[in-house]
């Protein structure tokens, strides 16, 4: 069993009179202002207390996978950006390391660097933004979230200029990236996150040490060590919940293992914790970030790709440290331009499955933020 | 908690800067007021594809040839082609309907990555709302269809590029067209008739663009 | 004079009203007119200024301009937003109370518009000059608590329902700390008449006495909120102002990112711009009386009387939404413990202190009363608060968290 279907609501007992009696039901969403998208919680609610709560989404799916199985390979690249509409880049890097695993491409590593710059500057946007949002859902009236947005702007400018567009990027390929630096990026880039670590002493100034944020956040949503093994989350999720385990430390795919960084771990496994370990982690990211910008090399920026993408049959699981947790892309090739099976294992889908078993027992309030501290999206929960 | 909470103030603090410097630094307010102002477009933002042509007439300089790679290569399939015929039924190399359906087009480039004549680019103008949903956001050839100078103005850099890539796939065509010529008049030399149908070269019907003209 | 404006006012309205000497019973309408229409009409006017004032402070906060289409730095922004509430399609739910669903909004509007006539705006400017003022204010105030729950009941919407509960259980127990913190300032000024308690906050040996120096300070060193029981008073009236306000940090009945907009859910057009404007008026009569407790009423150094009012409730209102544009909102149950286990304890150590304050002044003077109070008064409220935050927050959240890089 699944230990989502044998918890009993934490500090709650339900009983079978009480169920028909005073339990108001609330279908929150999927038209809710903090819902992050159209996903709905069906909540039971005893006064203010979340009895239950049942998690309903589907409402953007796509098709995706199944679409990915009767087109080829690359065509299949622009669709990944829409998986997790913010963080395209990353999920452009964790196809194409699994082509790439399918294939056999050697990436040079100028194009590695490029990636792991591209990479590293999406993972400032998704974590500044998912903190504005998380304090939105605190209940402040968007000012997080603007100075939030006013960073991520630049950085989006910088991804407009390399890839002509700011969020459906399309940037990375099979073997490389699409094209290279033009003039003058990496001085902007440089100065951006030069100027980052500023931003990020502001936001913590703002929120880490508001009492309001501390009462609100410290304790809620709990999830311990073994549960969040358990329920298979990743991320900063896990890292939240005192786990070491990040994809860039354990697998050092691309050239990870060059630079210095370091995780963080948080200790309580709360929501606070989780939003400290995400803005610790904008801190490491731009370590990175200047490590990657000073070594870039110069060279080429694709690698020997087959003109047809035509995988000989086997089957690959390529996977990245996305902003979100583990994203991975698992391929089956019979041998076809076209893969006979493409699965998506997207983090936020999985991470999103402790949320009945770390609302039980909160109130209605609690529900949205952990919701918001999950970090989800929907376009990649519904694929 | 004690009577004044310090964590509060500070982010008070935090607020109130925001608050005043919004008034007199540029990066505290980074709003552009769209209508009046726009937000400076890079070279390099995409939005829908064009075709291109060179020289003066639209039709005649066309660069497609309607090899219906692009249409294939399409992932959400937003691209329909037609091949042109002449008046005798027979095949012309370009397109008599090309049609982008730009409320299905999601700008993934792609189209542009596989033209091999550099026939199709991605264009930056971004104002395309319409009243009509549906013809009006179906582009068809005509409207397709920019030249080479308004490729130029958009991004010059990557313009430049284009054509010398295309002068040298010319040059090297001429030279190869050439040399077959030599060869066939060395043929034609030997037996009296030269095979007429061998001569057509692989970018057929190309007109060699001239670089220094268009620019 | 320093307080010519109010004179002037208070002598045009004599002006008006002996155009009516002959008429006793029509005299007395134009009084009846003259004391509350200009009233009312002047706080919907500067609802209007301070949804624009806050729209643009927030914008500002917040790194954007703000409105800025209509009218110069957008200020006929209200007026378009007017317009538009009334011209907007009057949306009733099919299943509502529809009796209560009409009357809510009213039913807000009244309490707050008669709140307002209990501020003295100013030397004569009072609407209703009651001898027992500040308790009629603080009896008619609670009403729109009833007002929000019907709305919430009528509405027949679960988010609705909950903003109702949320707005019923907030209001009533944030009303007690709310006058305890008043009691102390009553206390000291021995009236519940505002004018008298206003005229408590001057330094009456000082107004009078011709020096120019003393003239200035003895209108500002005499505000409550200078002494030290009067501070703590003041930020305890302040916080609960905020949470009878519905403002943030405590704006739980209309919480946007949980339950919607809570009791406002359901309403739409007309009926929501009233509410909102009963809303913002209800806040600004307890900034008032918060002004007029705390602030020193209409004292003030130079002129004295309706601008220096009128500053101080714009100026509150500015920190309320410099506040609102910072904090993010407690939750229900914090919010109930906040007020049952924070504010009440502390606002009755606050009327002690008063006394405290009080006795030693009569005993000693007033420098020996500021030097013990401050710093043996303000000690032990300070004492007791970290006791209480302490009491009532879990282990967990004592230690500051430290969290480890790792490789």
């Amino acid at each position: 069993m699944s230990p989502v279907q044998t918890m009993p609501p934490r500090g709650y007992h339900l009983s079978k009179d009480e169920l028909g009696a005073d339990i108001l039901e609330v279908a929150m969403g999927p038209h809710h202002p903090s819902t992050h998208g159209v996903f709905r919680m069906d909540l039971k609610l005893d006064g203010e207390t979340v009895v239950d709560l049942k998690p309903v989404f589907g409402y953007l799916h796509r098709n995706h996978e199944k679409i990915a199985e009767d087109i080829s390979y690359p065509m299949s690249m622009p669709f990944t950006d829409r998986l997790d509409y913010l963080c395209g880049m990353t999920n452009n890097w964790a196809y194409a390391l699994s082509a790439e695993k399918l294939i056999e491409i050697e990436v040079p590593e100028r194009a590695e660097y490029l990636r792991v710059i591209v990479g590293e500057l999406t993972r400032l946007v998704n974590h500044c933004l998912l903190i504005g949002f998380f304090i939105n859902d605190l209940g402040a009236l968007g000012t997080p979230l603007l100075y939030a947005l006013r960073e991520r702007e630049k950085i989006l400018d910088l991804f407009e200029v390399l890839s002509g567009a700011r969020m459906m990027v399309n940037y990375i390929r099979f073997g490389g990236v699409r094209c290279d630096l033009p003039e003058g990026w990496l001085g902007e880039c440089q100065r951006i996150v030069d100027a980052f670590p500023a931003f990020l002493d502001e936001y913590e100034t703002l929120l880490t040490e508001n009492e309001i944020i501390i009462a609100r956040a410290q304790n809620v949503g709990v999830v311990t060590r073994e549960e969040a093994i358990d329920f298979s989350l990743t991320g900063p999720m896990l890292r939240a919940s005192g786990v070491n385990y990040d994809i860039r430390k354990v697998d050092r795919y691309g050239i990870y293992d060059r630079f210095d960084f370091k995780i963080p771990i948080g200790g309580h496994g709360d929501c606070y914790d989780r939003f400290m370990v995400r803005m610790l982690e904008m801190r490491e990211s731009v370590k990175i970030l200047k490590q990657a910008i000073r070594d870039l090399p110069d060279g080429n920026i694709m690698g020997k790709a087959p003109k047809i993408f035509r995988p000989a049959p086997g089957e690959a699981y390529g996977r990245i440290e996305a902003p979100k947790g583990e994203l991975g892309f698992y391929l089956i090739s019979d041998g076809t331009p076209i893969p006979y099976r493409f699965k998506v294992r997207p983090p936020s889908f999985v991470n999103l499955t402790a949320l009945r078993h770390m609302c039980l027992g909160h109130k209605v309030a609690d529900a949205v933020i952990i919701l918001g501290s999950i970090d989800i999206v929907l376009g990649e929960v519904d694929r | 908690m004690s009577l004044l909470a310090k964590g509060i103030l500070k982010g008070m603090a935090v607020t109130a800067k925001n608050f005043f410097q919004s008034y007199y630094r540029k990066e505290r307010l980074p709003t552009v007021q769209y209508p009046e102002e726009k937000s400076t477009i890079t070279p390099f933002t995409r939005n829908f594809p064009f075709l291109l042509y060179d020289g003066d007439d639209a039709v005649d300089g066309m660069r497609c040839t309607a090899c219906t790679l692009c249409e294939r290569a399409c992932p959400p399939q937003c691209i329909y082609i037609i091949k042109d015929k002449d008046e005798k039924g027979k095949p012309i190399l370009r397109p008599r309907i090309f049609d982008i359906d730009t409320s299905v087009c999601m700008s993934c480039q792609l189209c542009v990555e596989v033209c091999p004549y550099e026939a199709i680019r991605m264009d930056s103008a971004f104002e395309l709302s319409n009243e009509n949903r549906f013809e009006g956001l179906l582009i068809n050839r005509g409207d397709l269809l920019k030249s080479n100078d308004y490729y130029h103005a958009l991004n010059p850099v990557e313009a430049r590029e284009t054509d010398d890539r295309i002068a040298a796939k010319n040059a090297l065509a001429e030279a190869k067209k050439k040399a077959r010529q030599k060869k066939t008049r060395l043929a034609a030399a030997k037996a009296k008739r030269p095979p007429s149908r061998l001569k057509k070269s692989p970018p057929a019907r190309e007109k060699p663009p001239q670089p220094e003209k268009s620019e | 004079m320093n307080n010519f404006f109010d004179l002037k006012l208070v002598e045009l309205g004599r002006w008006i009203e002996a155009f009516f000497a002959d008429f006793p019973s029509l005299k007395l309408v134009v009084h009846l007119l003259l004391c509350t229409l200009p009233l009312a009409l002047s706080f919907m006017g500067a609802f209007a200024f301070t949804t624009w004032l806050e729209r643009k402070g927030l914008a500002r906060i917040q790194n954007r301009p703000g409105p800025n289409r209509v009218g110069i730095f957008g200020l006929l922004q209200p007026i378009a937003d007017g317009i538009k509430m009334l011209i907007k399609e009057d949306i009733v739910p099919e299943r509502s109370d529809k009796l209560f669903h009409f009357l809510a909004p009213i039913m807000l509007m009244i309490p707050a518009l008669i709140g307002v006539g209990f501020l003295p705006l100013g030397d004569g400017l009072h609407a209703l000059p009651l001898d027992s003022a500040i308790i009629f204010f603080f009896a008619i105030s609670s009403l729109n608590t009833i007002a929000v729950f019907m709305a919430g009941w009528s509405s027949r919407n679960k988010y609705s329902l909950l903003g109702g509960m949320r707005a019923v259980a907030q209001m009533i127990s944030y009303e007690i700390p709310l006058v305890l913190s008043a009691v102390a300032v009553i206390m000291i000024a021995g009236s519940l008449n505002a004018q008298e308690v206003v005229a408590s906050q001057q330094i009456s040996s000082w107004v009078g006495s011709g020096n120019i120096l003393q003239e200035f300070f003895g209108r500002i060193l005499g505000w409550n909120v200078f002494k030290p029981w009067g501070f703590a008073g003041f930020i305890f009236f302040f916080v609960a102002a905020l949470a009878e306000a519905n403002r943030s940090p405590f704006d739980l009945p209309e919480a946007d990112s949980e339950i919607i907009a809570g009791h406002l859910t359901e309403y739409s057009g007309f009926k929501y711009a009233i509410f909102f404007m009963g809303e913002y008026i209800s806040a600004f009569a307890i900034a008032g009386i918060g002004v007029t407790l705390f602030l020193g009423g209409w004292n003030g150094p130079v002129f004295s009387g309706l601008p220096w009012f009128v500053l101080k409730l714009f100026s509150l209102f500015a920190v309320m939404i410099w506040i609102r544009g910072t904090l993010p909102r407690l939750r229900v149950d914090q919010l109930m413990g906040y007020a049952w286990k924070f504010l009440f304890p502390l606002a009755i150590l606050n009327i002690f202190l008063a006394g405290f304050y009080h006795f030693i002044e009569r005993q000693w003077g007033t420098a020996i009363a500021m030097l013990a109070g401050w710093i043996l008064g303000f000690g032990a409220l300070q004492l007791a608060a970290t006791a209480l935050s302490r009491l009532n927050q879990s282990p967990i959240m004592r230690s500051k968290r430290v969290y480890q890089l790792v490789e």
